[in-house]
């Protein structure tokens, strides 16, 4: 499948399978033989993809991040949820788009509750998503459903992908922050496994709402950070061109924050990226969450609540002297 | 201490411009620009005599002002601030940490402890403003834990006042983190059945608003504080117009039902006793009395 969204650093790889499609073409009308030429070139996209990928920087994967051809929460949850029934709405004010909650059963075989950040395909969509930033009752809703999942005893799986929770004035006054707080502060003692999927962006405290289980699994070109970089680098290098270098700096990258032990599993993706293949990103994901619920779902509640808090009270590097 | 915070500059500085003022003895307030004495500022709380505005003060000068005399034991002093990201921008973080050490004579931006209130013991987190605008890294996190934990393990009421622009960007996951793991601290506190009354001073933004600032059992905040989770200036860049006045002020959001009082600076300790007073049976408080 042709890529519609290229990246700058992806132009020669896309460049290169043009160049074979159009041999095959050629191939194909005539009897001149292609095949040997093909196989050629075909190998030297795999290397060339393979060299690309290797060497990121983080900015490139930023990009990666946010390539609108990523798969989204409802693709994961089309991809391995089966009889999915979505619920709408916070039961307070309204249902926002840009988080997608609802049941339905993993792998057609036992009951989960599903809860995403939902960015749109296209303009159209992406305005009903907010671009997957969410208002208060998003996380409200996402909250609700959580609590509904407790109630019956499914597990719960998150996808985390979103640019941040929505700064604007409506969210403000209806409690952007008390709604995240509250959030953070369930989950933390949720009685059901919880498995948190990052799959995007992690843009802050809009994205740390669905963050908190016990066990976090992030995709290889997924970031993380407190702030997006266009954000730290007008703050700090007073120009959001400086983008690149806070994306370096505040290490973002799914590496960094496995040795800064916030997650638990790299979860890999397909050869240059989940957007290349997405079905293959979705089923390596559906994997890892198969073995992490396995594992989870064994476990009885205190241990796995003790657990989720010992990891959380573990984060953090800091000093401590003696004077 | 007085004398000090107005070298630093902690509360409004002098604008030397409109002419000879004799250092020390006035000072412009931020709020309103008007000159008033410094003295009566300072008999006030640190507010201002002519339109009530609340300068922001260190955590030791809150401390000062709220605890019982000479009743406060600090804790977890010894808490510093390493650099695990190797963070740099127009300055290394490292260099940032070593000069707001100097410059406010903690280590990092809360200083926690134990004391009394009107004889009531507390567990006490304040935020210092001054170093790095009170945000919340690795450092603060895992003191306002640890203070959470005591509150919860001594079953004594617990009290944060927050003074935060929100999480430190030089620490970025591990500052994101810190909300969770005091959230996490915070519902066990609930779950003891152990009081917590969260002070909002001004600002109180972005990840500390988002996390354990807007979770108290009760919640009070000091007049025409910023509490909010985006900044005025990121939301207006955002939406392309300008906010209303009084926008993320402590009123608002009181009117929006995010906050339950807000008290003035010279009622704030007689308001704390009376809210811990009622979170005690009268059995304790004879007990206290007896002891």
């Amino acid at each position: 499948m042709p890529q519609q969204f290229v990246l700058d650093f992806e132009r020669p790889i896309v460049e290169m399978e043009r160049k074979i499609i159009e041999l095959r073409t050629i191939g194909e009308g005539s009897r001149i033989n292609v095949e040997e030429e093909t196989q050629k070139l075909s190998k030297k996209l795999k290397r060339m993809i393979r060299d690309t990928y290797s060497k990121l920087s983080p900015w490139e994967r930023v990009q990666v991040a946010r390539h609108p051809q990523r798969p989204y929460t409802l693709d994961y949850i089309n991809g391995f949820i089966t009889d999915f029934v979505e619920l709408r709405g916070d039961r307070r004010f309204r249902d926002d788009k840009s988080i997608v909650a609802g049941l339905g059963r993993f792998e057609g075989r036992f009951t989960v509750a599903c809860i995403g950040h939902q960015k749109g395909r296209g303009t159209r969509e992406n305005i009903e998503r907010n671009f997957g930033m969410p208002h208060p009752e998003g996380y409200r809703k996402a909250l609700r459903v959580m609590k509904l999942a407790e109630k019956f005893g499914f597990p719960v799986i998150t996808f985390v992908d979103t640019p941040g929770a929505y700064p604007g004035i409506g969210g403000e006054e209806r409690g952007q922050s008390e709604a995240i707080a509250l959030n953070l502060y369930e989950m933390s003692r949720l009685r059901v496994p919880i498995v948190v999927c990052i799959t995007g962006e992690g843009g802050s405290g809009g994205a740390l709402a669905l963050s908190v289980g016990d066990r976090l699994l992030m995709q290889e070109n997924a970031i993380y950070a407190v702030i997006s970089p266009e954000g730290c680098a007008s703050i700090l290098w007073r120009t959001a061109e400086k983008a690149p270098q806070a994306a370096e700096a505040m290490k973002v990258t799914a590496k960094d924050l496995m040795e800064l032990g916030i997650i638990d599993e790299i979860v890999k993706e397909p050869l240059g990226g989940a957007h290349r293949d997405p079905d293959r990103a979705i089923s390596i994901m559906k994997r890892a969450i198969r073995r992490n619920l396995k594992e989870l779902m064994a476990k009885p509640v205190e241990q796995l609540l003790e657990e989720r808090y010992q990891k959380l009270r573990g984060i953090g590097v800091y000093s401590e002297s003696d004077t | 201490m007085p004398a000090e915070w107005f070298k630093k500059g902690v509360i409004g500085r002098i604008k030397s411009s409109k002419g000879k003022i004799p250092e020390g003895l006035w000072i412009r307030c931020e709020n309103c620009k008007e000159l008033v004495y410094k003295k009566e500022v300072e008999r006030k709380g640190k507010v201002c005599p002519k339109c009530h505005y609340h300068f922001r003060i260190s955590a030791s000068e809150r401390l000062e002002m709220l605890m019982d005399k000479e009743s406060f034991v600090e804790h977890d002093a010894n808490l510093s601030p390493l650099d695990p990201l190797k963070f740099k921008d127009s300055k290394r973080y490292t260099d940032r940490i070593k000069e707001m050490q100097k410059r406010t004579g903690v280590k990092d931006a809360v200083v926690c402890g134990e004391g009394t209130i009107g004889g009531y013991p507390v567990e006490i987190a304040v935020f210092e403003f001054g170093f790095m605008g009170g945000s919340m890294g690795s450092v603060v996190g895992e003191k306002v834990t640890r203070s959470i934990e005591r509150s919860r393990e001594k079953g004594i009421p617990l009290i944060i006042v927050s003074c935060s622009g929100g999480a430190r960007m030089q620490e970025s996951p591990l500052s994101l983190f810190q909300m969770a793991k005091t959230c996490a601290a915070l519902a066990r506190l609930s779950e003891a059945g152990v009081p917590y009354i969260s002070l909002l001073a001004d600002p109180t933004t972005g990840g500390v608003s988002a996390s354990f600032s807007l979770l108290g059992d009760i919640i009070l905040s000091e007049p025409k504080a910023l509490i909010g989770f985006a900044g005025p200036r990121v939301i207006e860049d955002t939406i392309k117009q300008k906010l209303p006045e009084g926008f993320q002020r402590a009123e608002f959001l009181m009117e929006h039902g995010f906050i339950d009082m807000i008290v003035d600076r010279e009622n704030l300790k007689p308001t704390m006793i009376k809210i811990l007073s009622l979170f005690t049976t009268k059995e304790e408080r004879k007990k206290d009395a007896a002891a």
